[in-house]
């Protein structure tokens, strides 16, 4: 049983934006995020009106989404979430901006982009993710391996 | 890895110091995530360096808790603190937390504002403009075509690139700040050529001739094509510095869009080929008179309420232009006792208001010209605002989410009639 949870249901590759390993559970969006205006960095909630995750935090969470959107804030507010201890444990995105690399690389989460597959396509919120940002690697089960 | 000049090289060994050392560190850190192969010069950087509210300093206590702190272990993003020195490219602050005069009146108290001014003057000794604006083009920092910058705001990013064809990217605060010491922001995104082609193409069907009618096309073009680069073409007319500024705004809070092209007015799209660098591609968006009333509905969405308590104008920040429309539009009116008008600009623009007598119209109406924030970055509204009347599509995108109130997108003329009956009579004509 134990080796059955061992395994990951799915492992994706991409590239390293920022290195180190990380893991935790899967908060997962299809909507770009906001940071100023889009988040409070005291929570790591999202506070954007009509977003999908409005509400949740993303604080311990490996945060899977599309990439960022909005004001030039980002890496800041992102930046003060770190500060707050609410800060995700990892990223994964698909849309490389420069919001989204330098809000990864001040907190320095270990974050993945440019991925063989799409990640929204196979990541589901409440799953299981493990990061590694240096082997460029996602690893996803469908819950803590025992 | 990013390669590194010989110059830059020096910089990353400490040549010019520990600080600038720090920043060389960082931006490689940034290259390398964002996948750059190499650095651009910038010598025309506008952030947000060190600038901090308390309870960030209070955070580095450890470190001493003052500017040296918060710049070294969070603009520098370093694990040491370091002595800042002058700035070295030149460097502008933009917007920042209250009004330098009538903070009271935003509901400031003395801390905050001693922070603040304490804040302020180690930015101005570190050599660095004070202009206090999201609007850096229209308080004495105007790139030019070409010119590599590495600015923050979006809505003066989008402007740089779109309207005046500069070359910056979205940079935030940790990048300006280091940009400000090293010159040098990562040679990627808007910098270079091919990145600035159109991507999807937007037909604009009805007329889009008033403030009020670009700033609802911008928040669909950014609804549209989230952070890509737009192509528009079809019926636009009458472009000015306010409609750009209100246009961009709008699309870079919607989506995420850092330039735009129109074809036949903005200066990298003399026609669609060249915009889009051959033939036109990605999806074709329609902008007609279903899109127009759908984004009217949706910047009115958040609320029911006809009674407005608020109404706050100046996003992004006024020009004098504005100012002195809203001057014309109040001149005789009193704003209603249940209700209340902020108007936000620059120190540099507020200084010409002042001289026209425009400051004085909007006191003598019972408005406040105020400068240097707004009530989204400074999360300050007057006490008891439970809806609030804006002519920003930027700002109804973010007040009401971040303040917990009601917002109503309008003309500048629905927003003073709001302002002076405390009703909200505004509709999609």
């Amino acid at each position: 049983m134990t080796q059955v949870l061992d395994k990951p249901r799915i492992v994706i590759t991409g590239r390293k934006v920022v290195g180190g390993v990380a893991e935790g559970e899967a908060l997962v969006t299809r909507e770009t995020i906001s940071g100023w205006g889009g988040v409070n960095p005291a929570t790591g909630t999202v506070i954007e009106s009509r977003h999908e995750l409005k509400g949740q935090s993303f604080a311990g969470k490996v945060l899977i989404f599309p990439g960022a959107k909005g004001s030039s804030g980002w890496s800041s507010i992102f930046h003060m979430s770190k500060l707050r201890g609410m800060s995700p444990v990892a990223m994964v995105f698909n849309i490389m901006t420069t919001k989204a690399a330098l809000g990864a690389v001040v907190m320095r989460t270990p974050t993945v982009t440019d991925c063989d597959t799409d990640p929204l396509d196979h990541i589901r919120t409440g799953d299981w993710v493990r990061v590694d940002g240096d082997a460029g690697t996602i690893s996803v089960w469908d819950r803590k391996p025992g | 890895m990013v390669m590194l000049s010989d110059a830059e090289q020096a910089m990353l060994d400490g040549a010019q110091g520990a600080a600038t050392q720090k920043a060389m560190e960082l931006l490689i850190r940034y290259a390398d995530a964002l996948g750059a192969e190499r650095f651009v010069e910038t010598n025309n950087v506008a952030g947000v360096p060190g600038s901090a509210p308390q309870w960030v300093k209070d955070h580095y206590a450890a470190d001493g808790g003052d500017y040296r702190a918060v710049f070294s272990r969070f603009d520098l993003d370093s694990d040491e603190v370091v002595d800042v020195p002058r700035m070295n490219a030149f460097s502008c602050h933009l917007q920042g937390g209250m009004d330098p005069t009538l903070w009271e009146e935003q509901g400031m108290d003395e801390a905050a504002f001693a922070n603040f001014q304490s804040d302020e003057a180690e930015v101005a000794s570190h050599g660095i403009q004070i202009l206090k604006t999201c609007t850096p083009y229209l308080a004495g920092n105007v790139p030019v075509m070409g010119e590599h910058c590495a600015w923050m705001e979006s809505s003066a990013v989008v402007f740089a690139n779109s309207v005046i064809g500069a070359r910056t990217n979205c940079e935030g605060r940790e990048s300006t700040s280091s940009a400000m010491l090293a010159k040098r922001v990562p040679d990627w995104g808007f910098h270079r050529d091919d990145y600035r082609k159109g991507q999807h193409h937007v037909d604009v069907q009805v007329p889009v001739d008033s403030i009020f009618e670009w700033g609802m096309l911008g928040y669909f073009v950014g609804d549209a094509v989230q952070d890509t680069i737009p192509v528009l073409t079809g019926n636009i007319s009458e472009q000015s510095l306010i409609r750009h500024k209100h246009f961009g705004a709008a699309a870079a809070s919607s989506g995420g869009v850092e330039m735009y092209h129109m074809v036949g007015i903005t200066p990298e799209a003399p026609t669609l080929e060249v915009a889009f660098g051959g033939a036109a591609k990605g999806e074709r968006f329609v902008y007609d008179s279903a899109a127009r009333k759908r984004i009217y509905d949706l910047l009115n969405s958040v609320g029911q309420s006809e009674d407005v308590d608020y109404v706050m104008l100046g996003c992004p920040h006024y020009s004098i232009e504005q100012i002195a429309q809203a001057a014309a539009l109040i001149e005789g009116r009193k704003v209603h006792e249940n209700s209340a008008l902020w108007v936000f600009t620059s120190r540099a623009v507020k200084a010409t208001a002042d001289a026209n007598g425009y400051t004085k119209i909007l006191r003598d109406a019972g408005a406040f010209l105020m400068t240097d924030t707004c009530s989204a970055i400074s999360q300050a509204v007057p006490k008891g605002t439970k809806v609030a009347a804006l002519d920003s599509a930027k700002q109804v995108h973010y007040l009401p989410a971040m303040m917990g109130i009601e917002g109503k997108y309008g003309t500048t003329a629905d927003c003073i009639d709001a302002a002076c009956t405390g009703k909200w009579r505004g509709k999609l004509a």
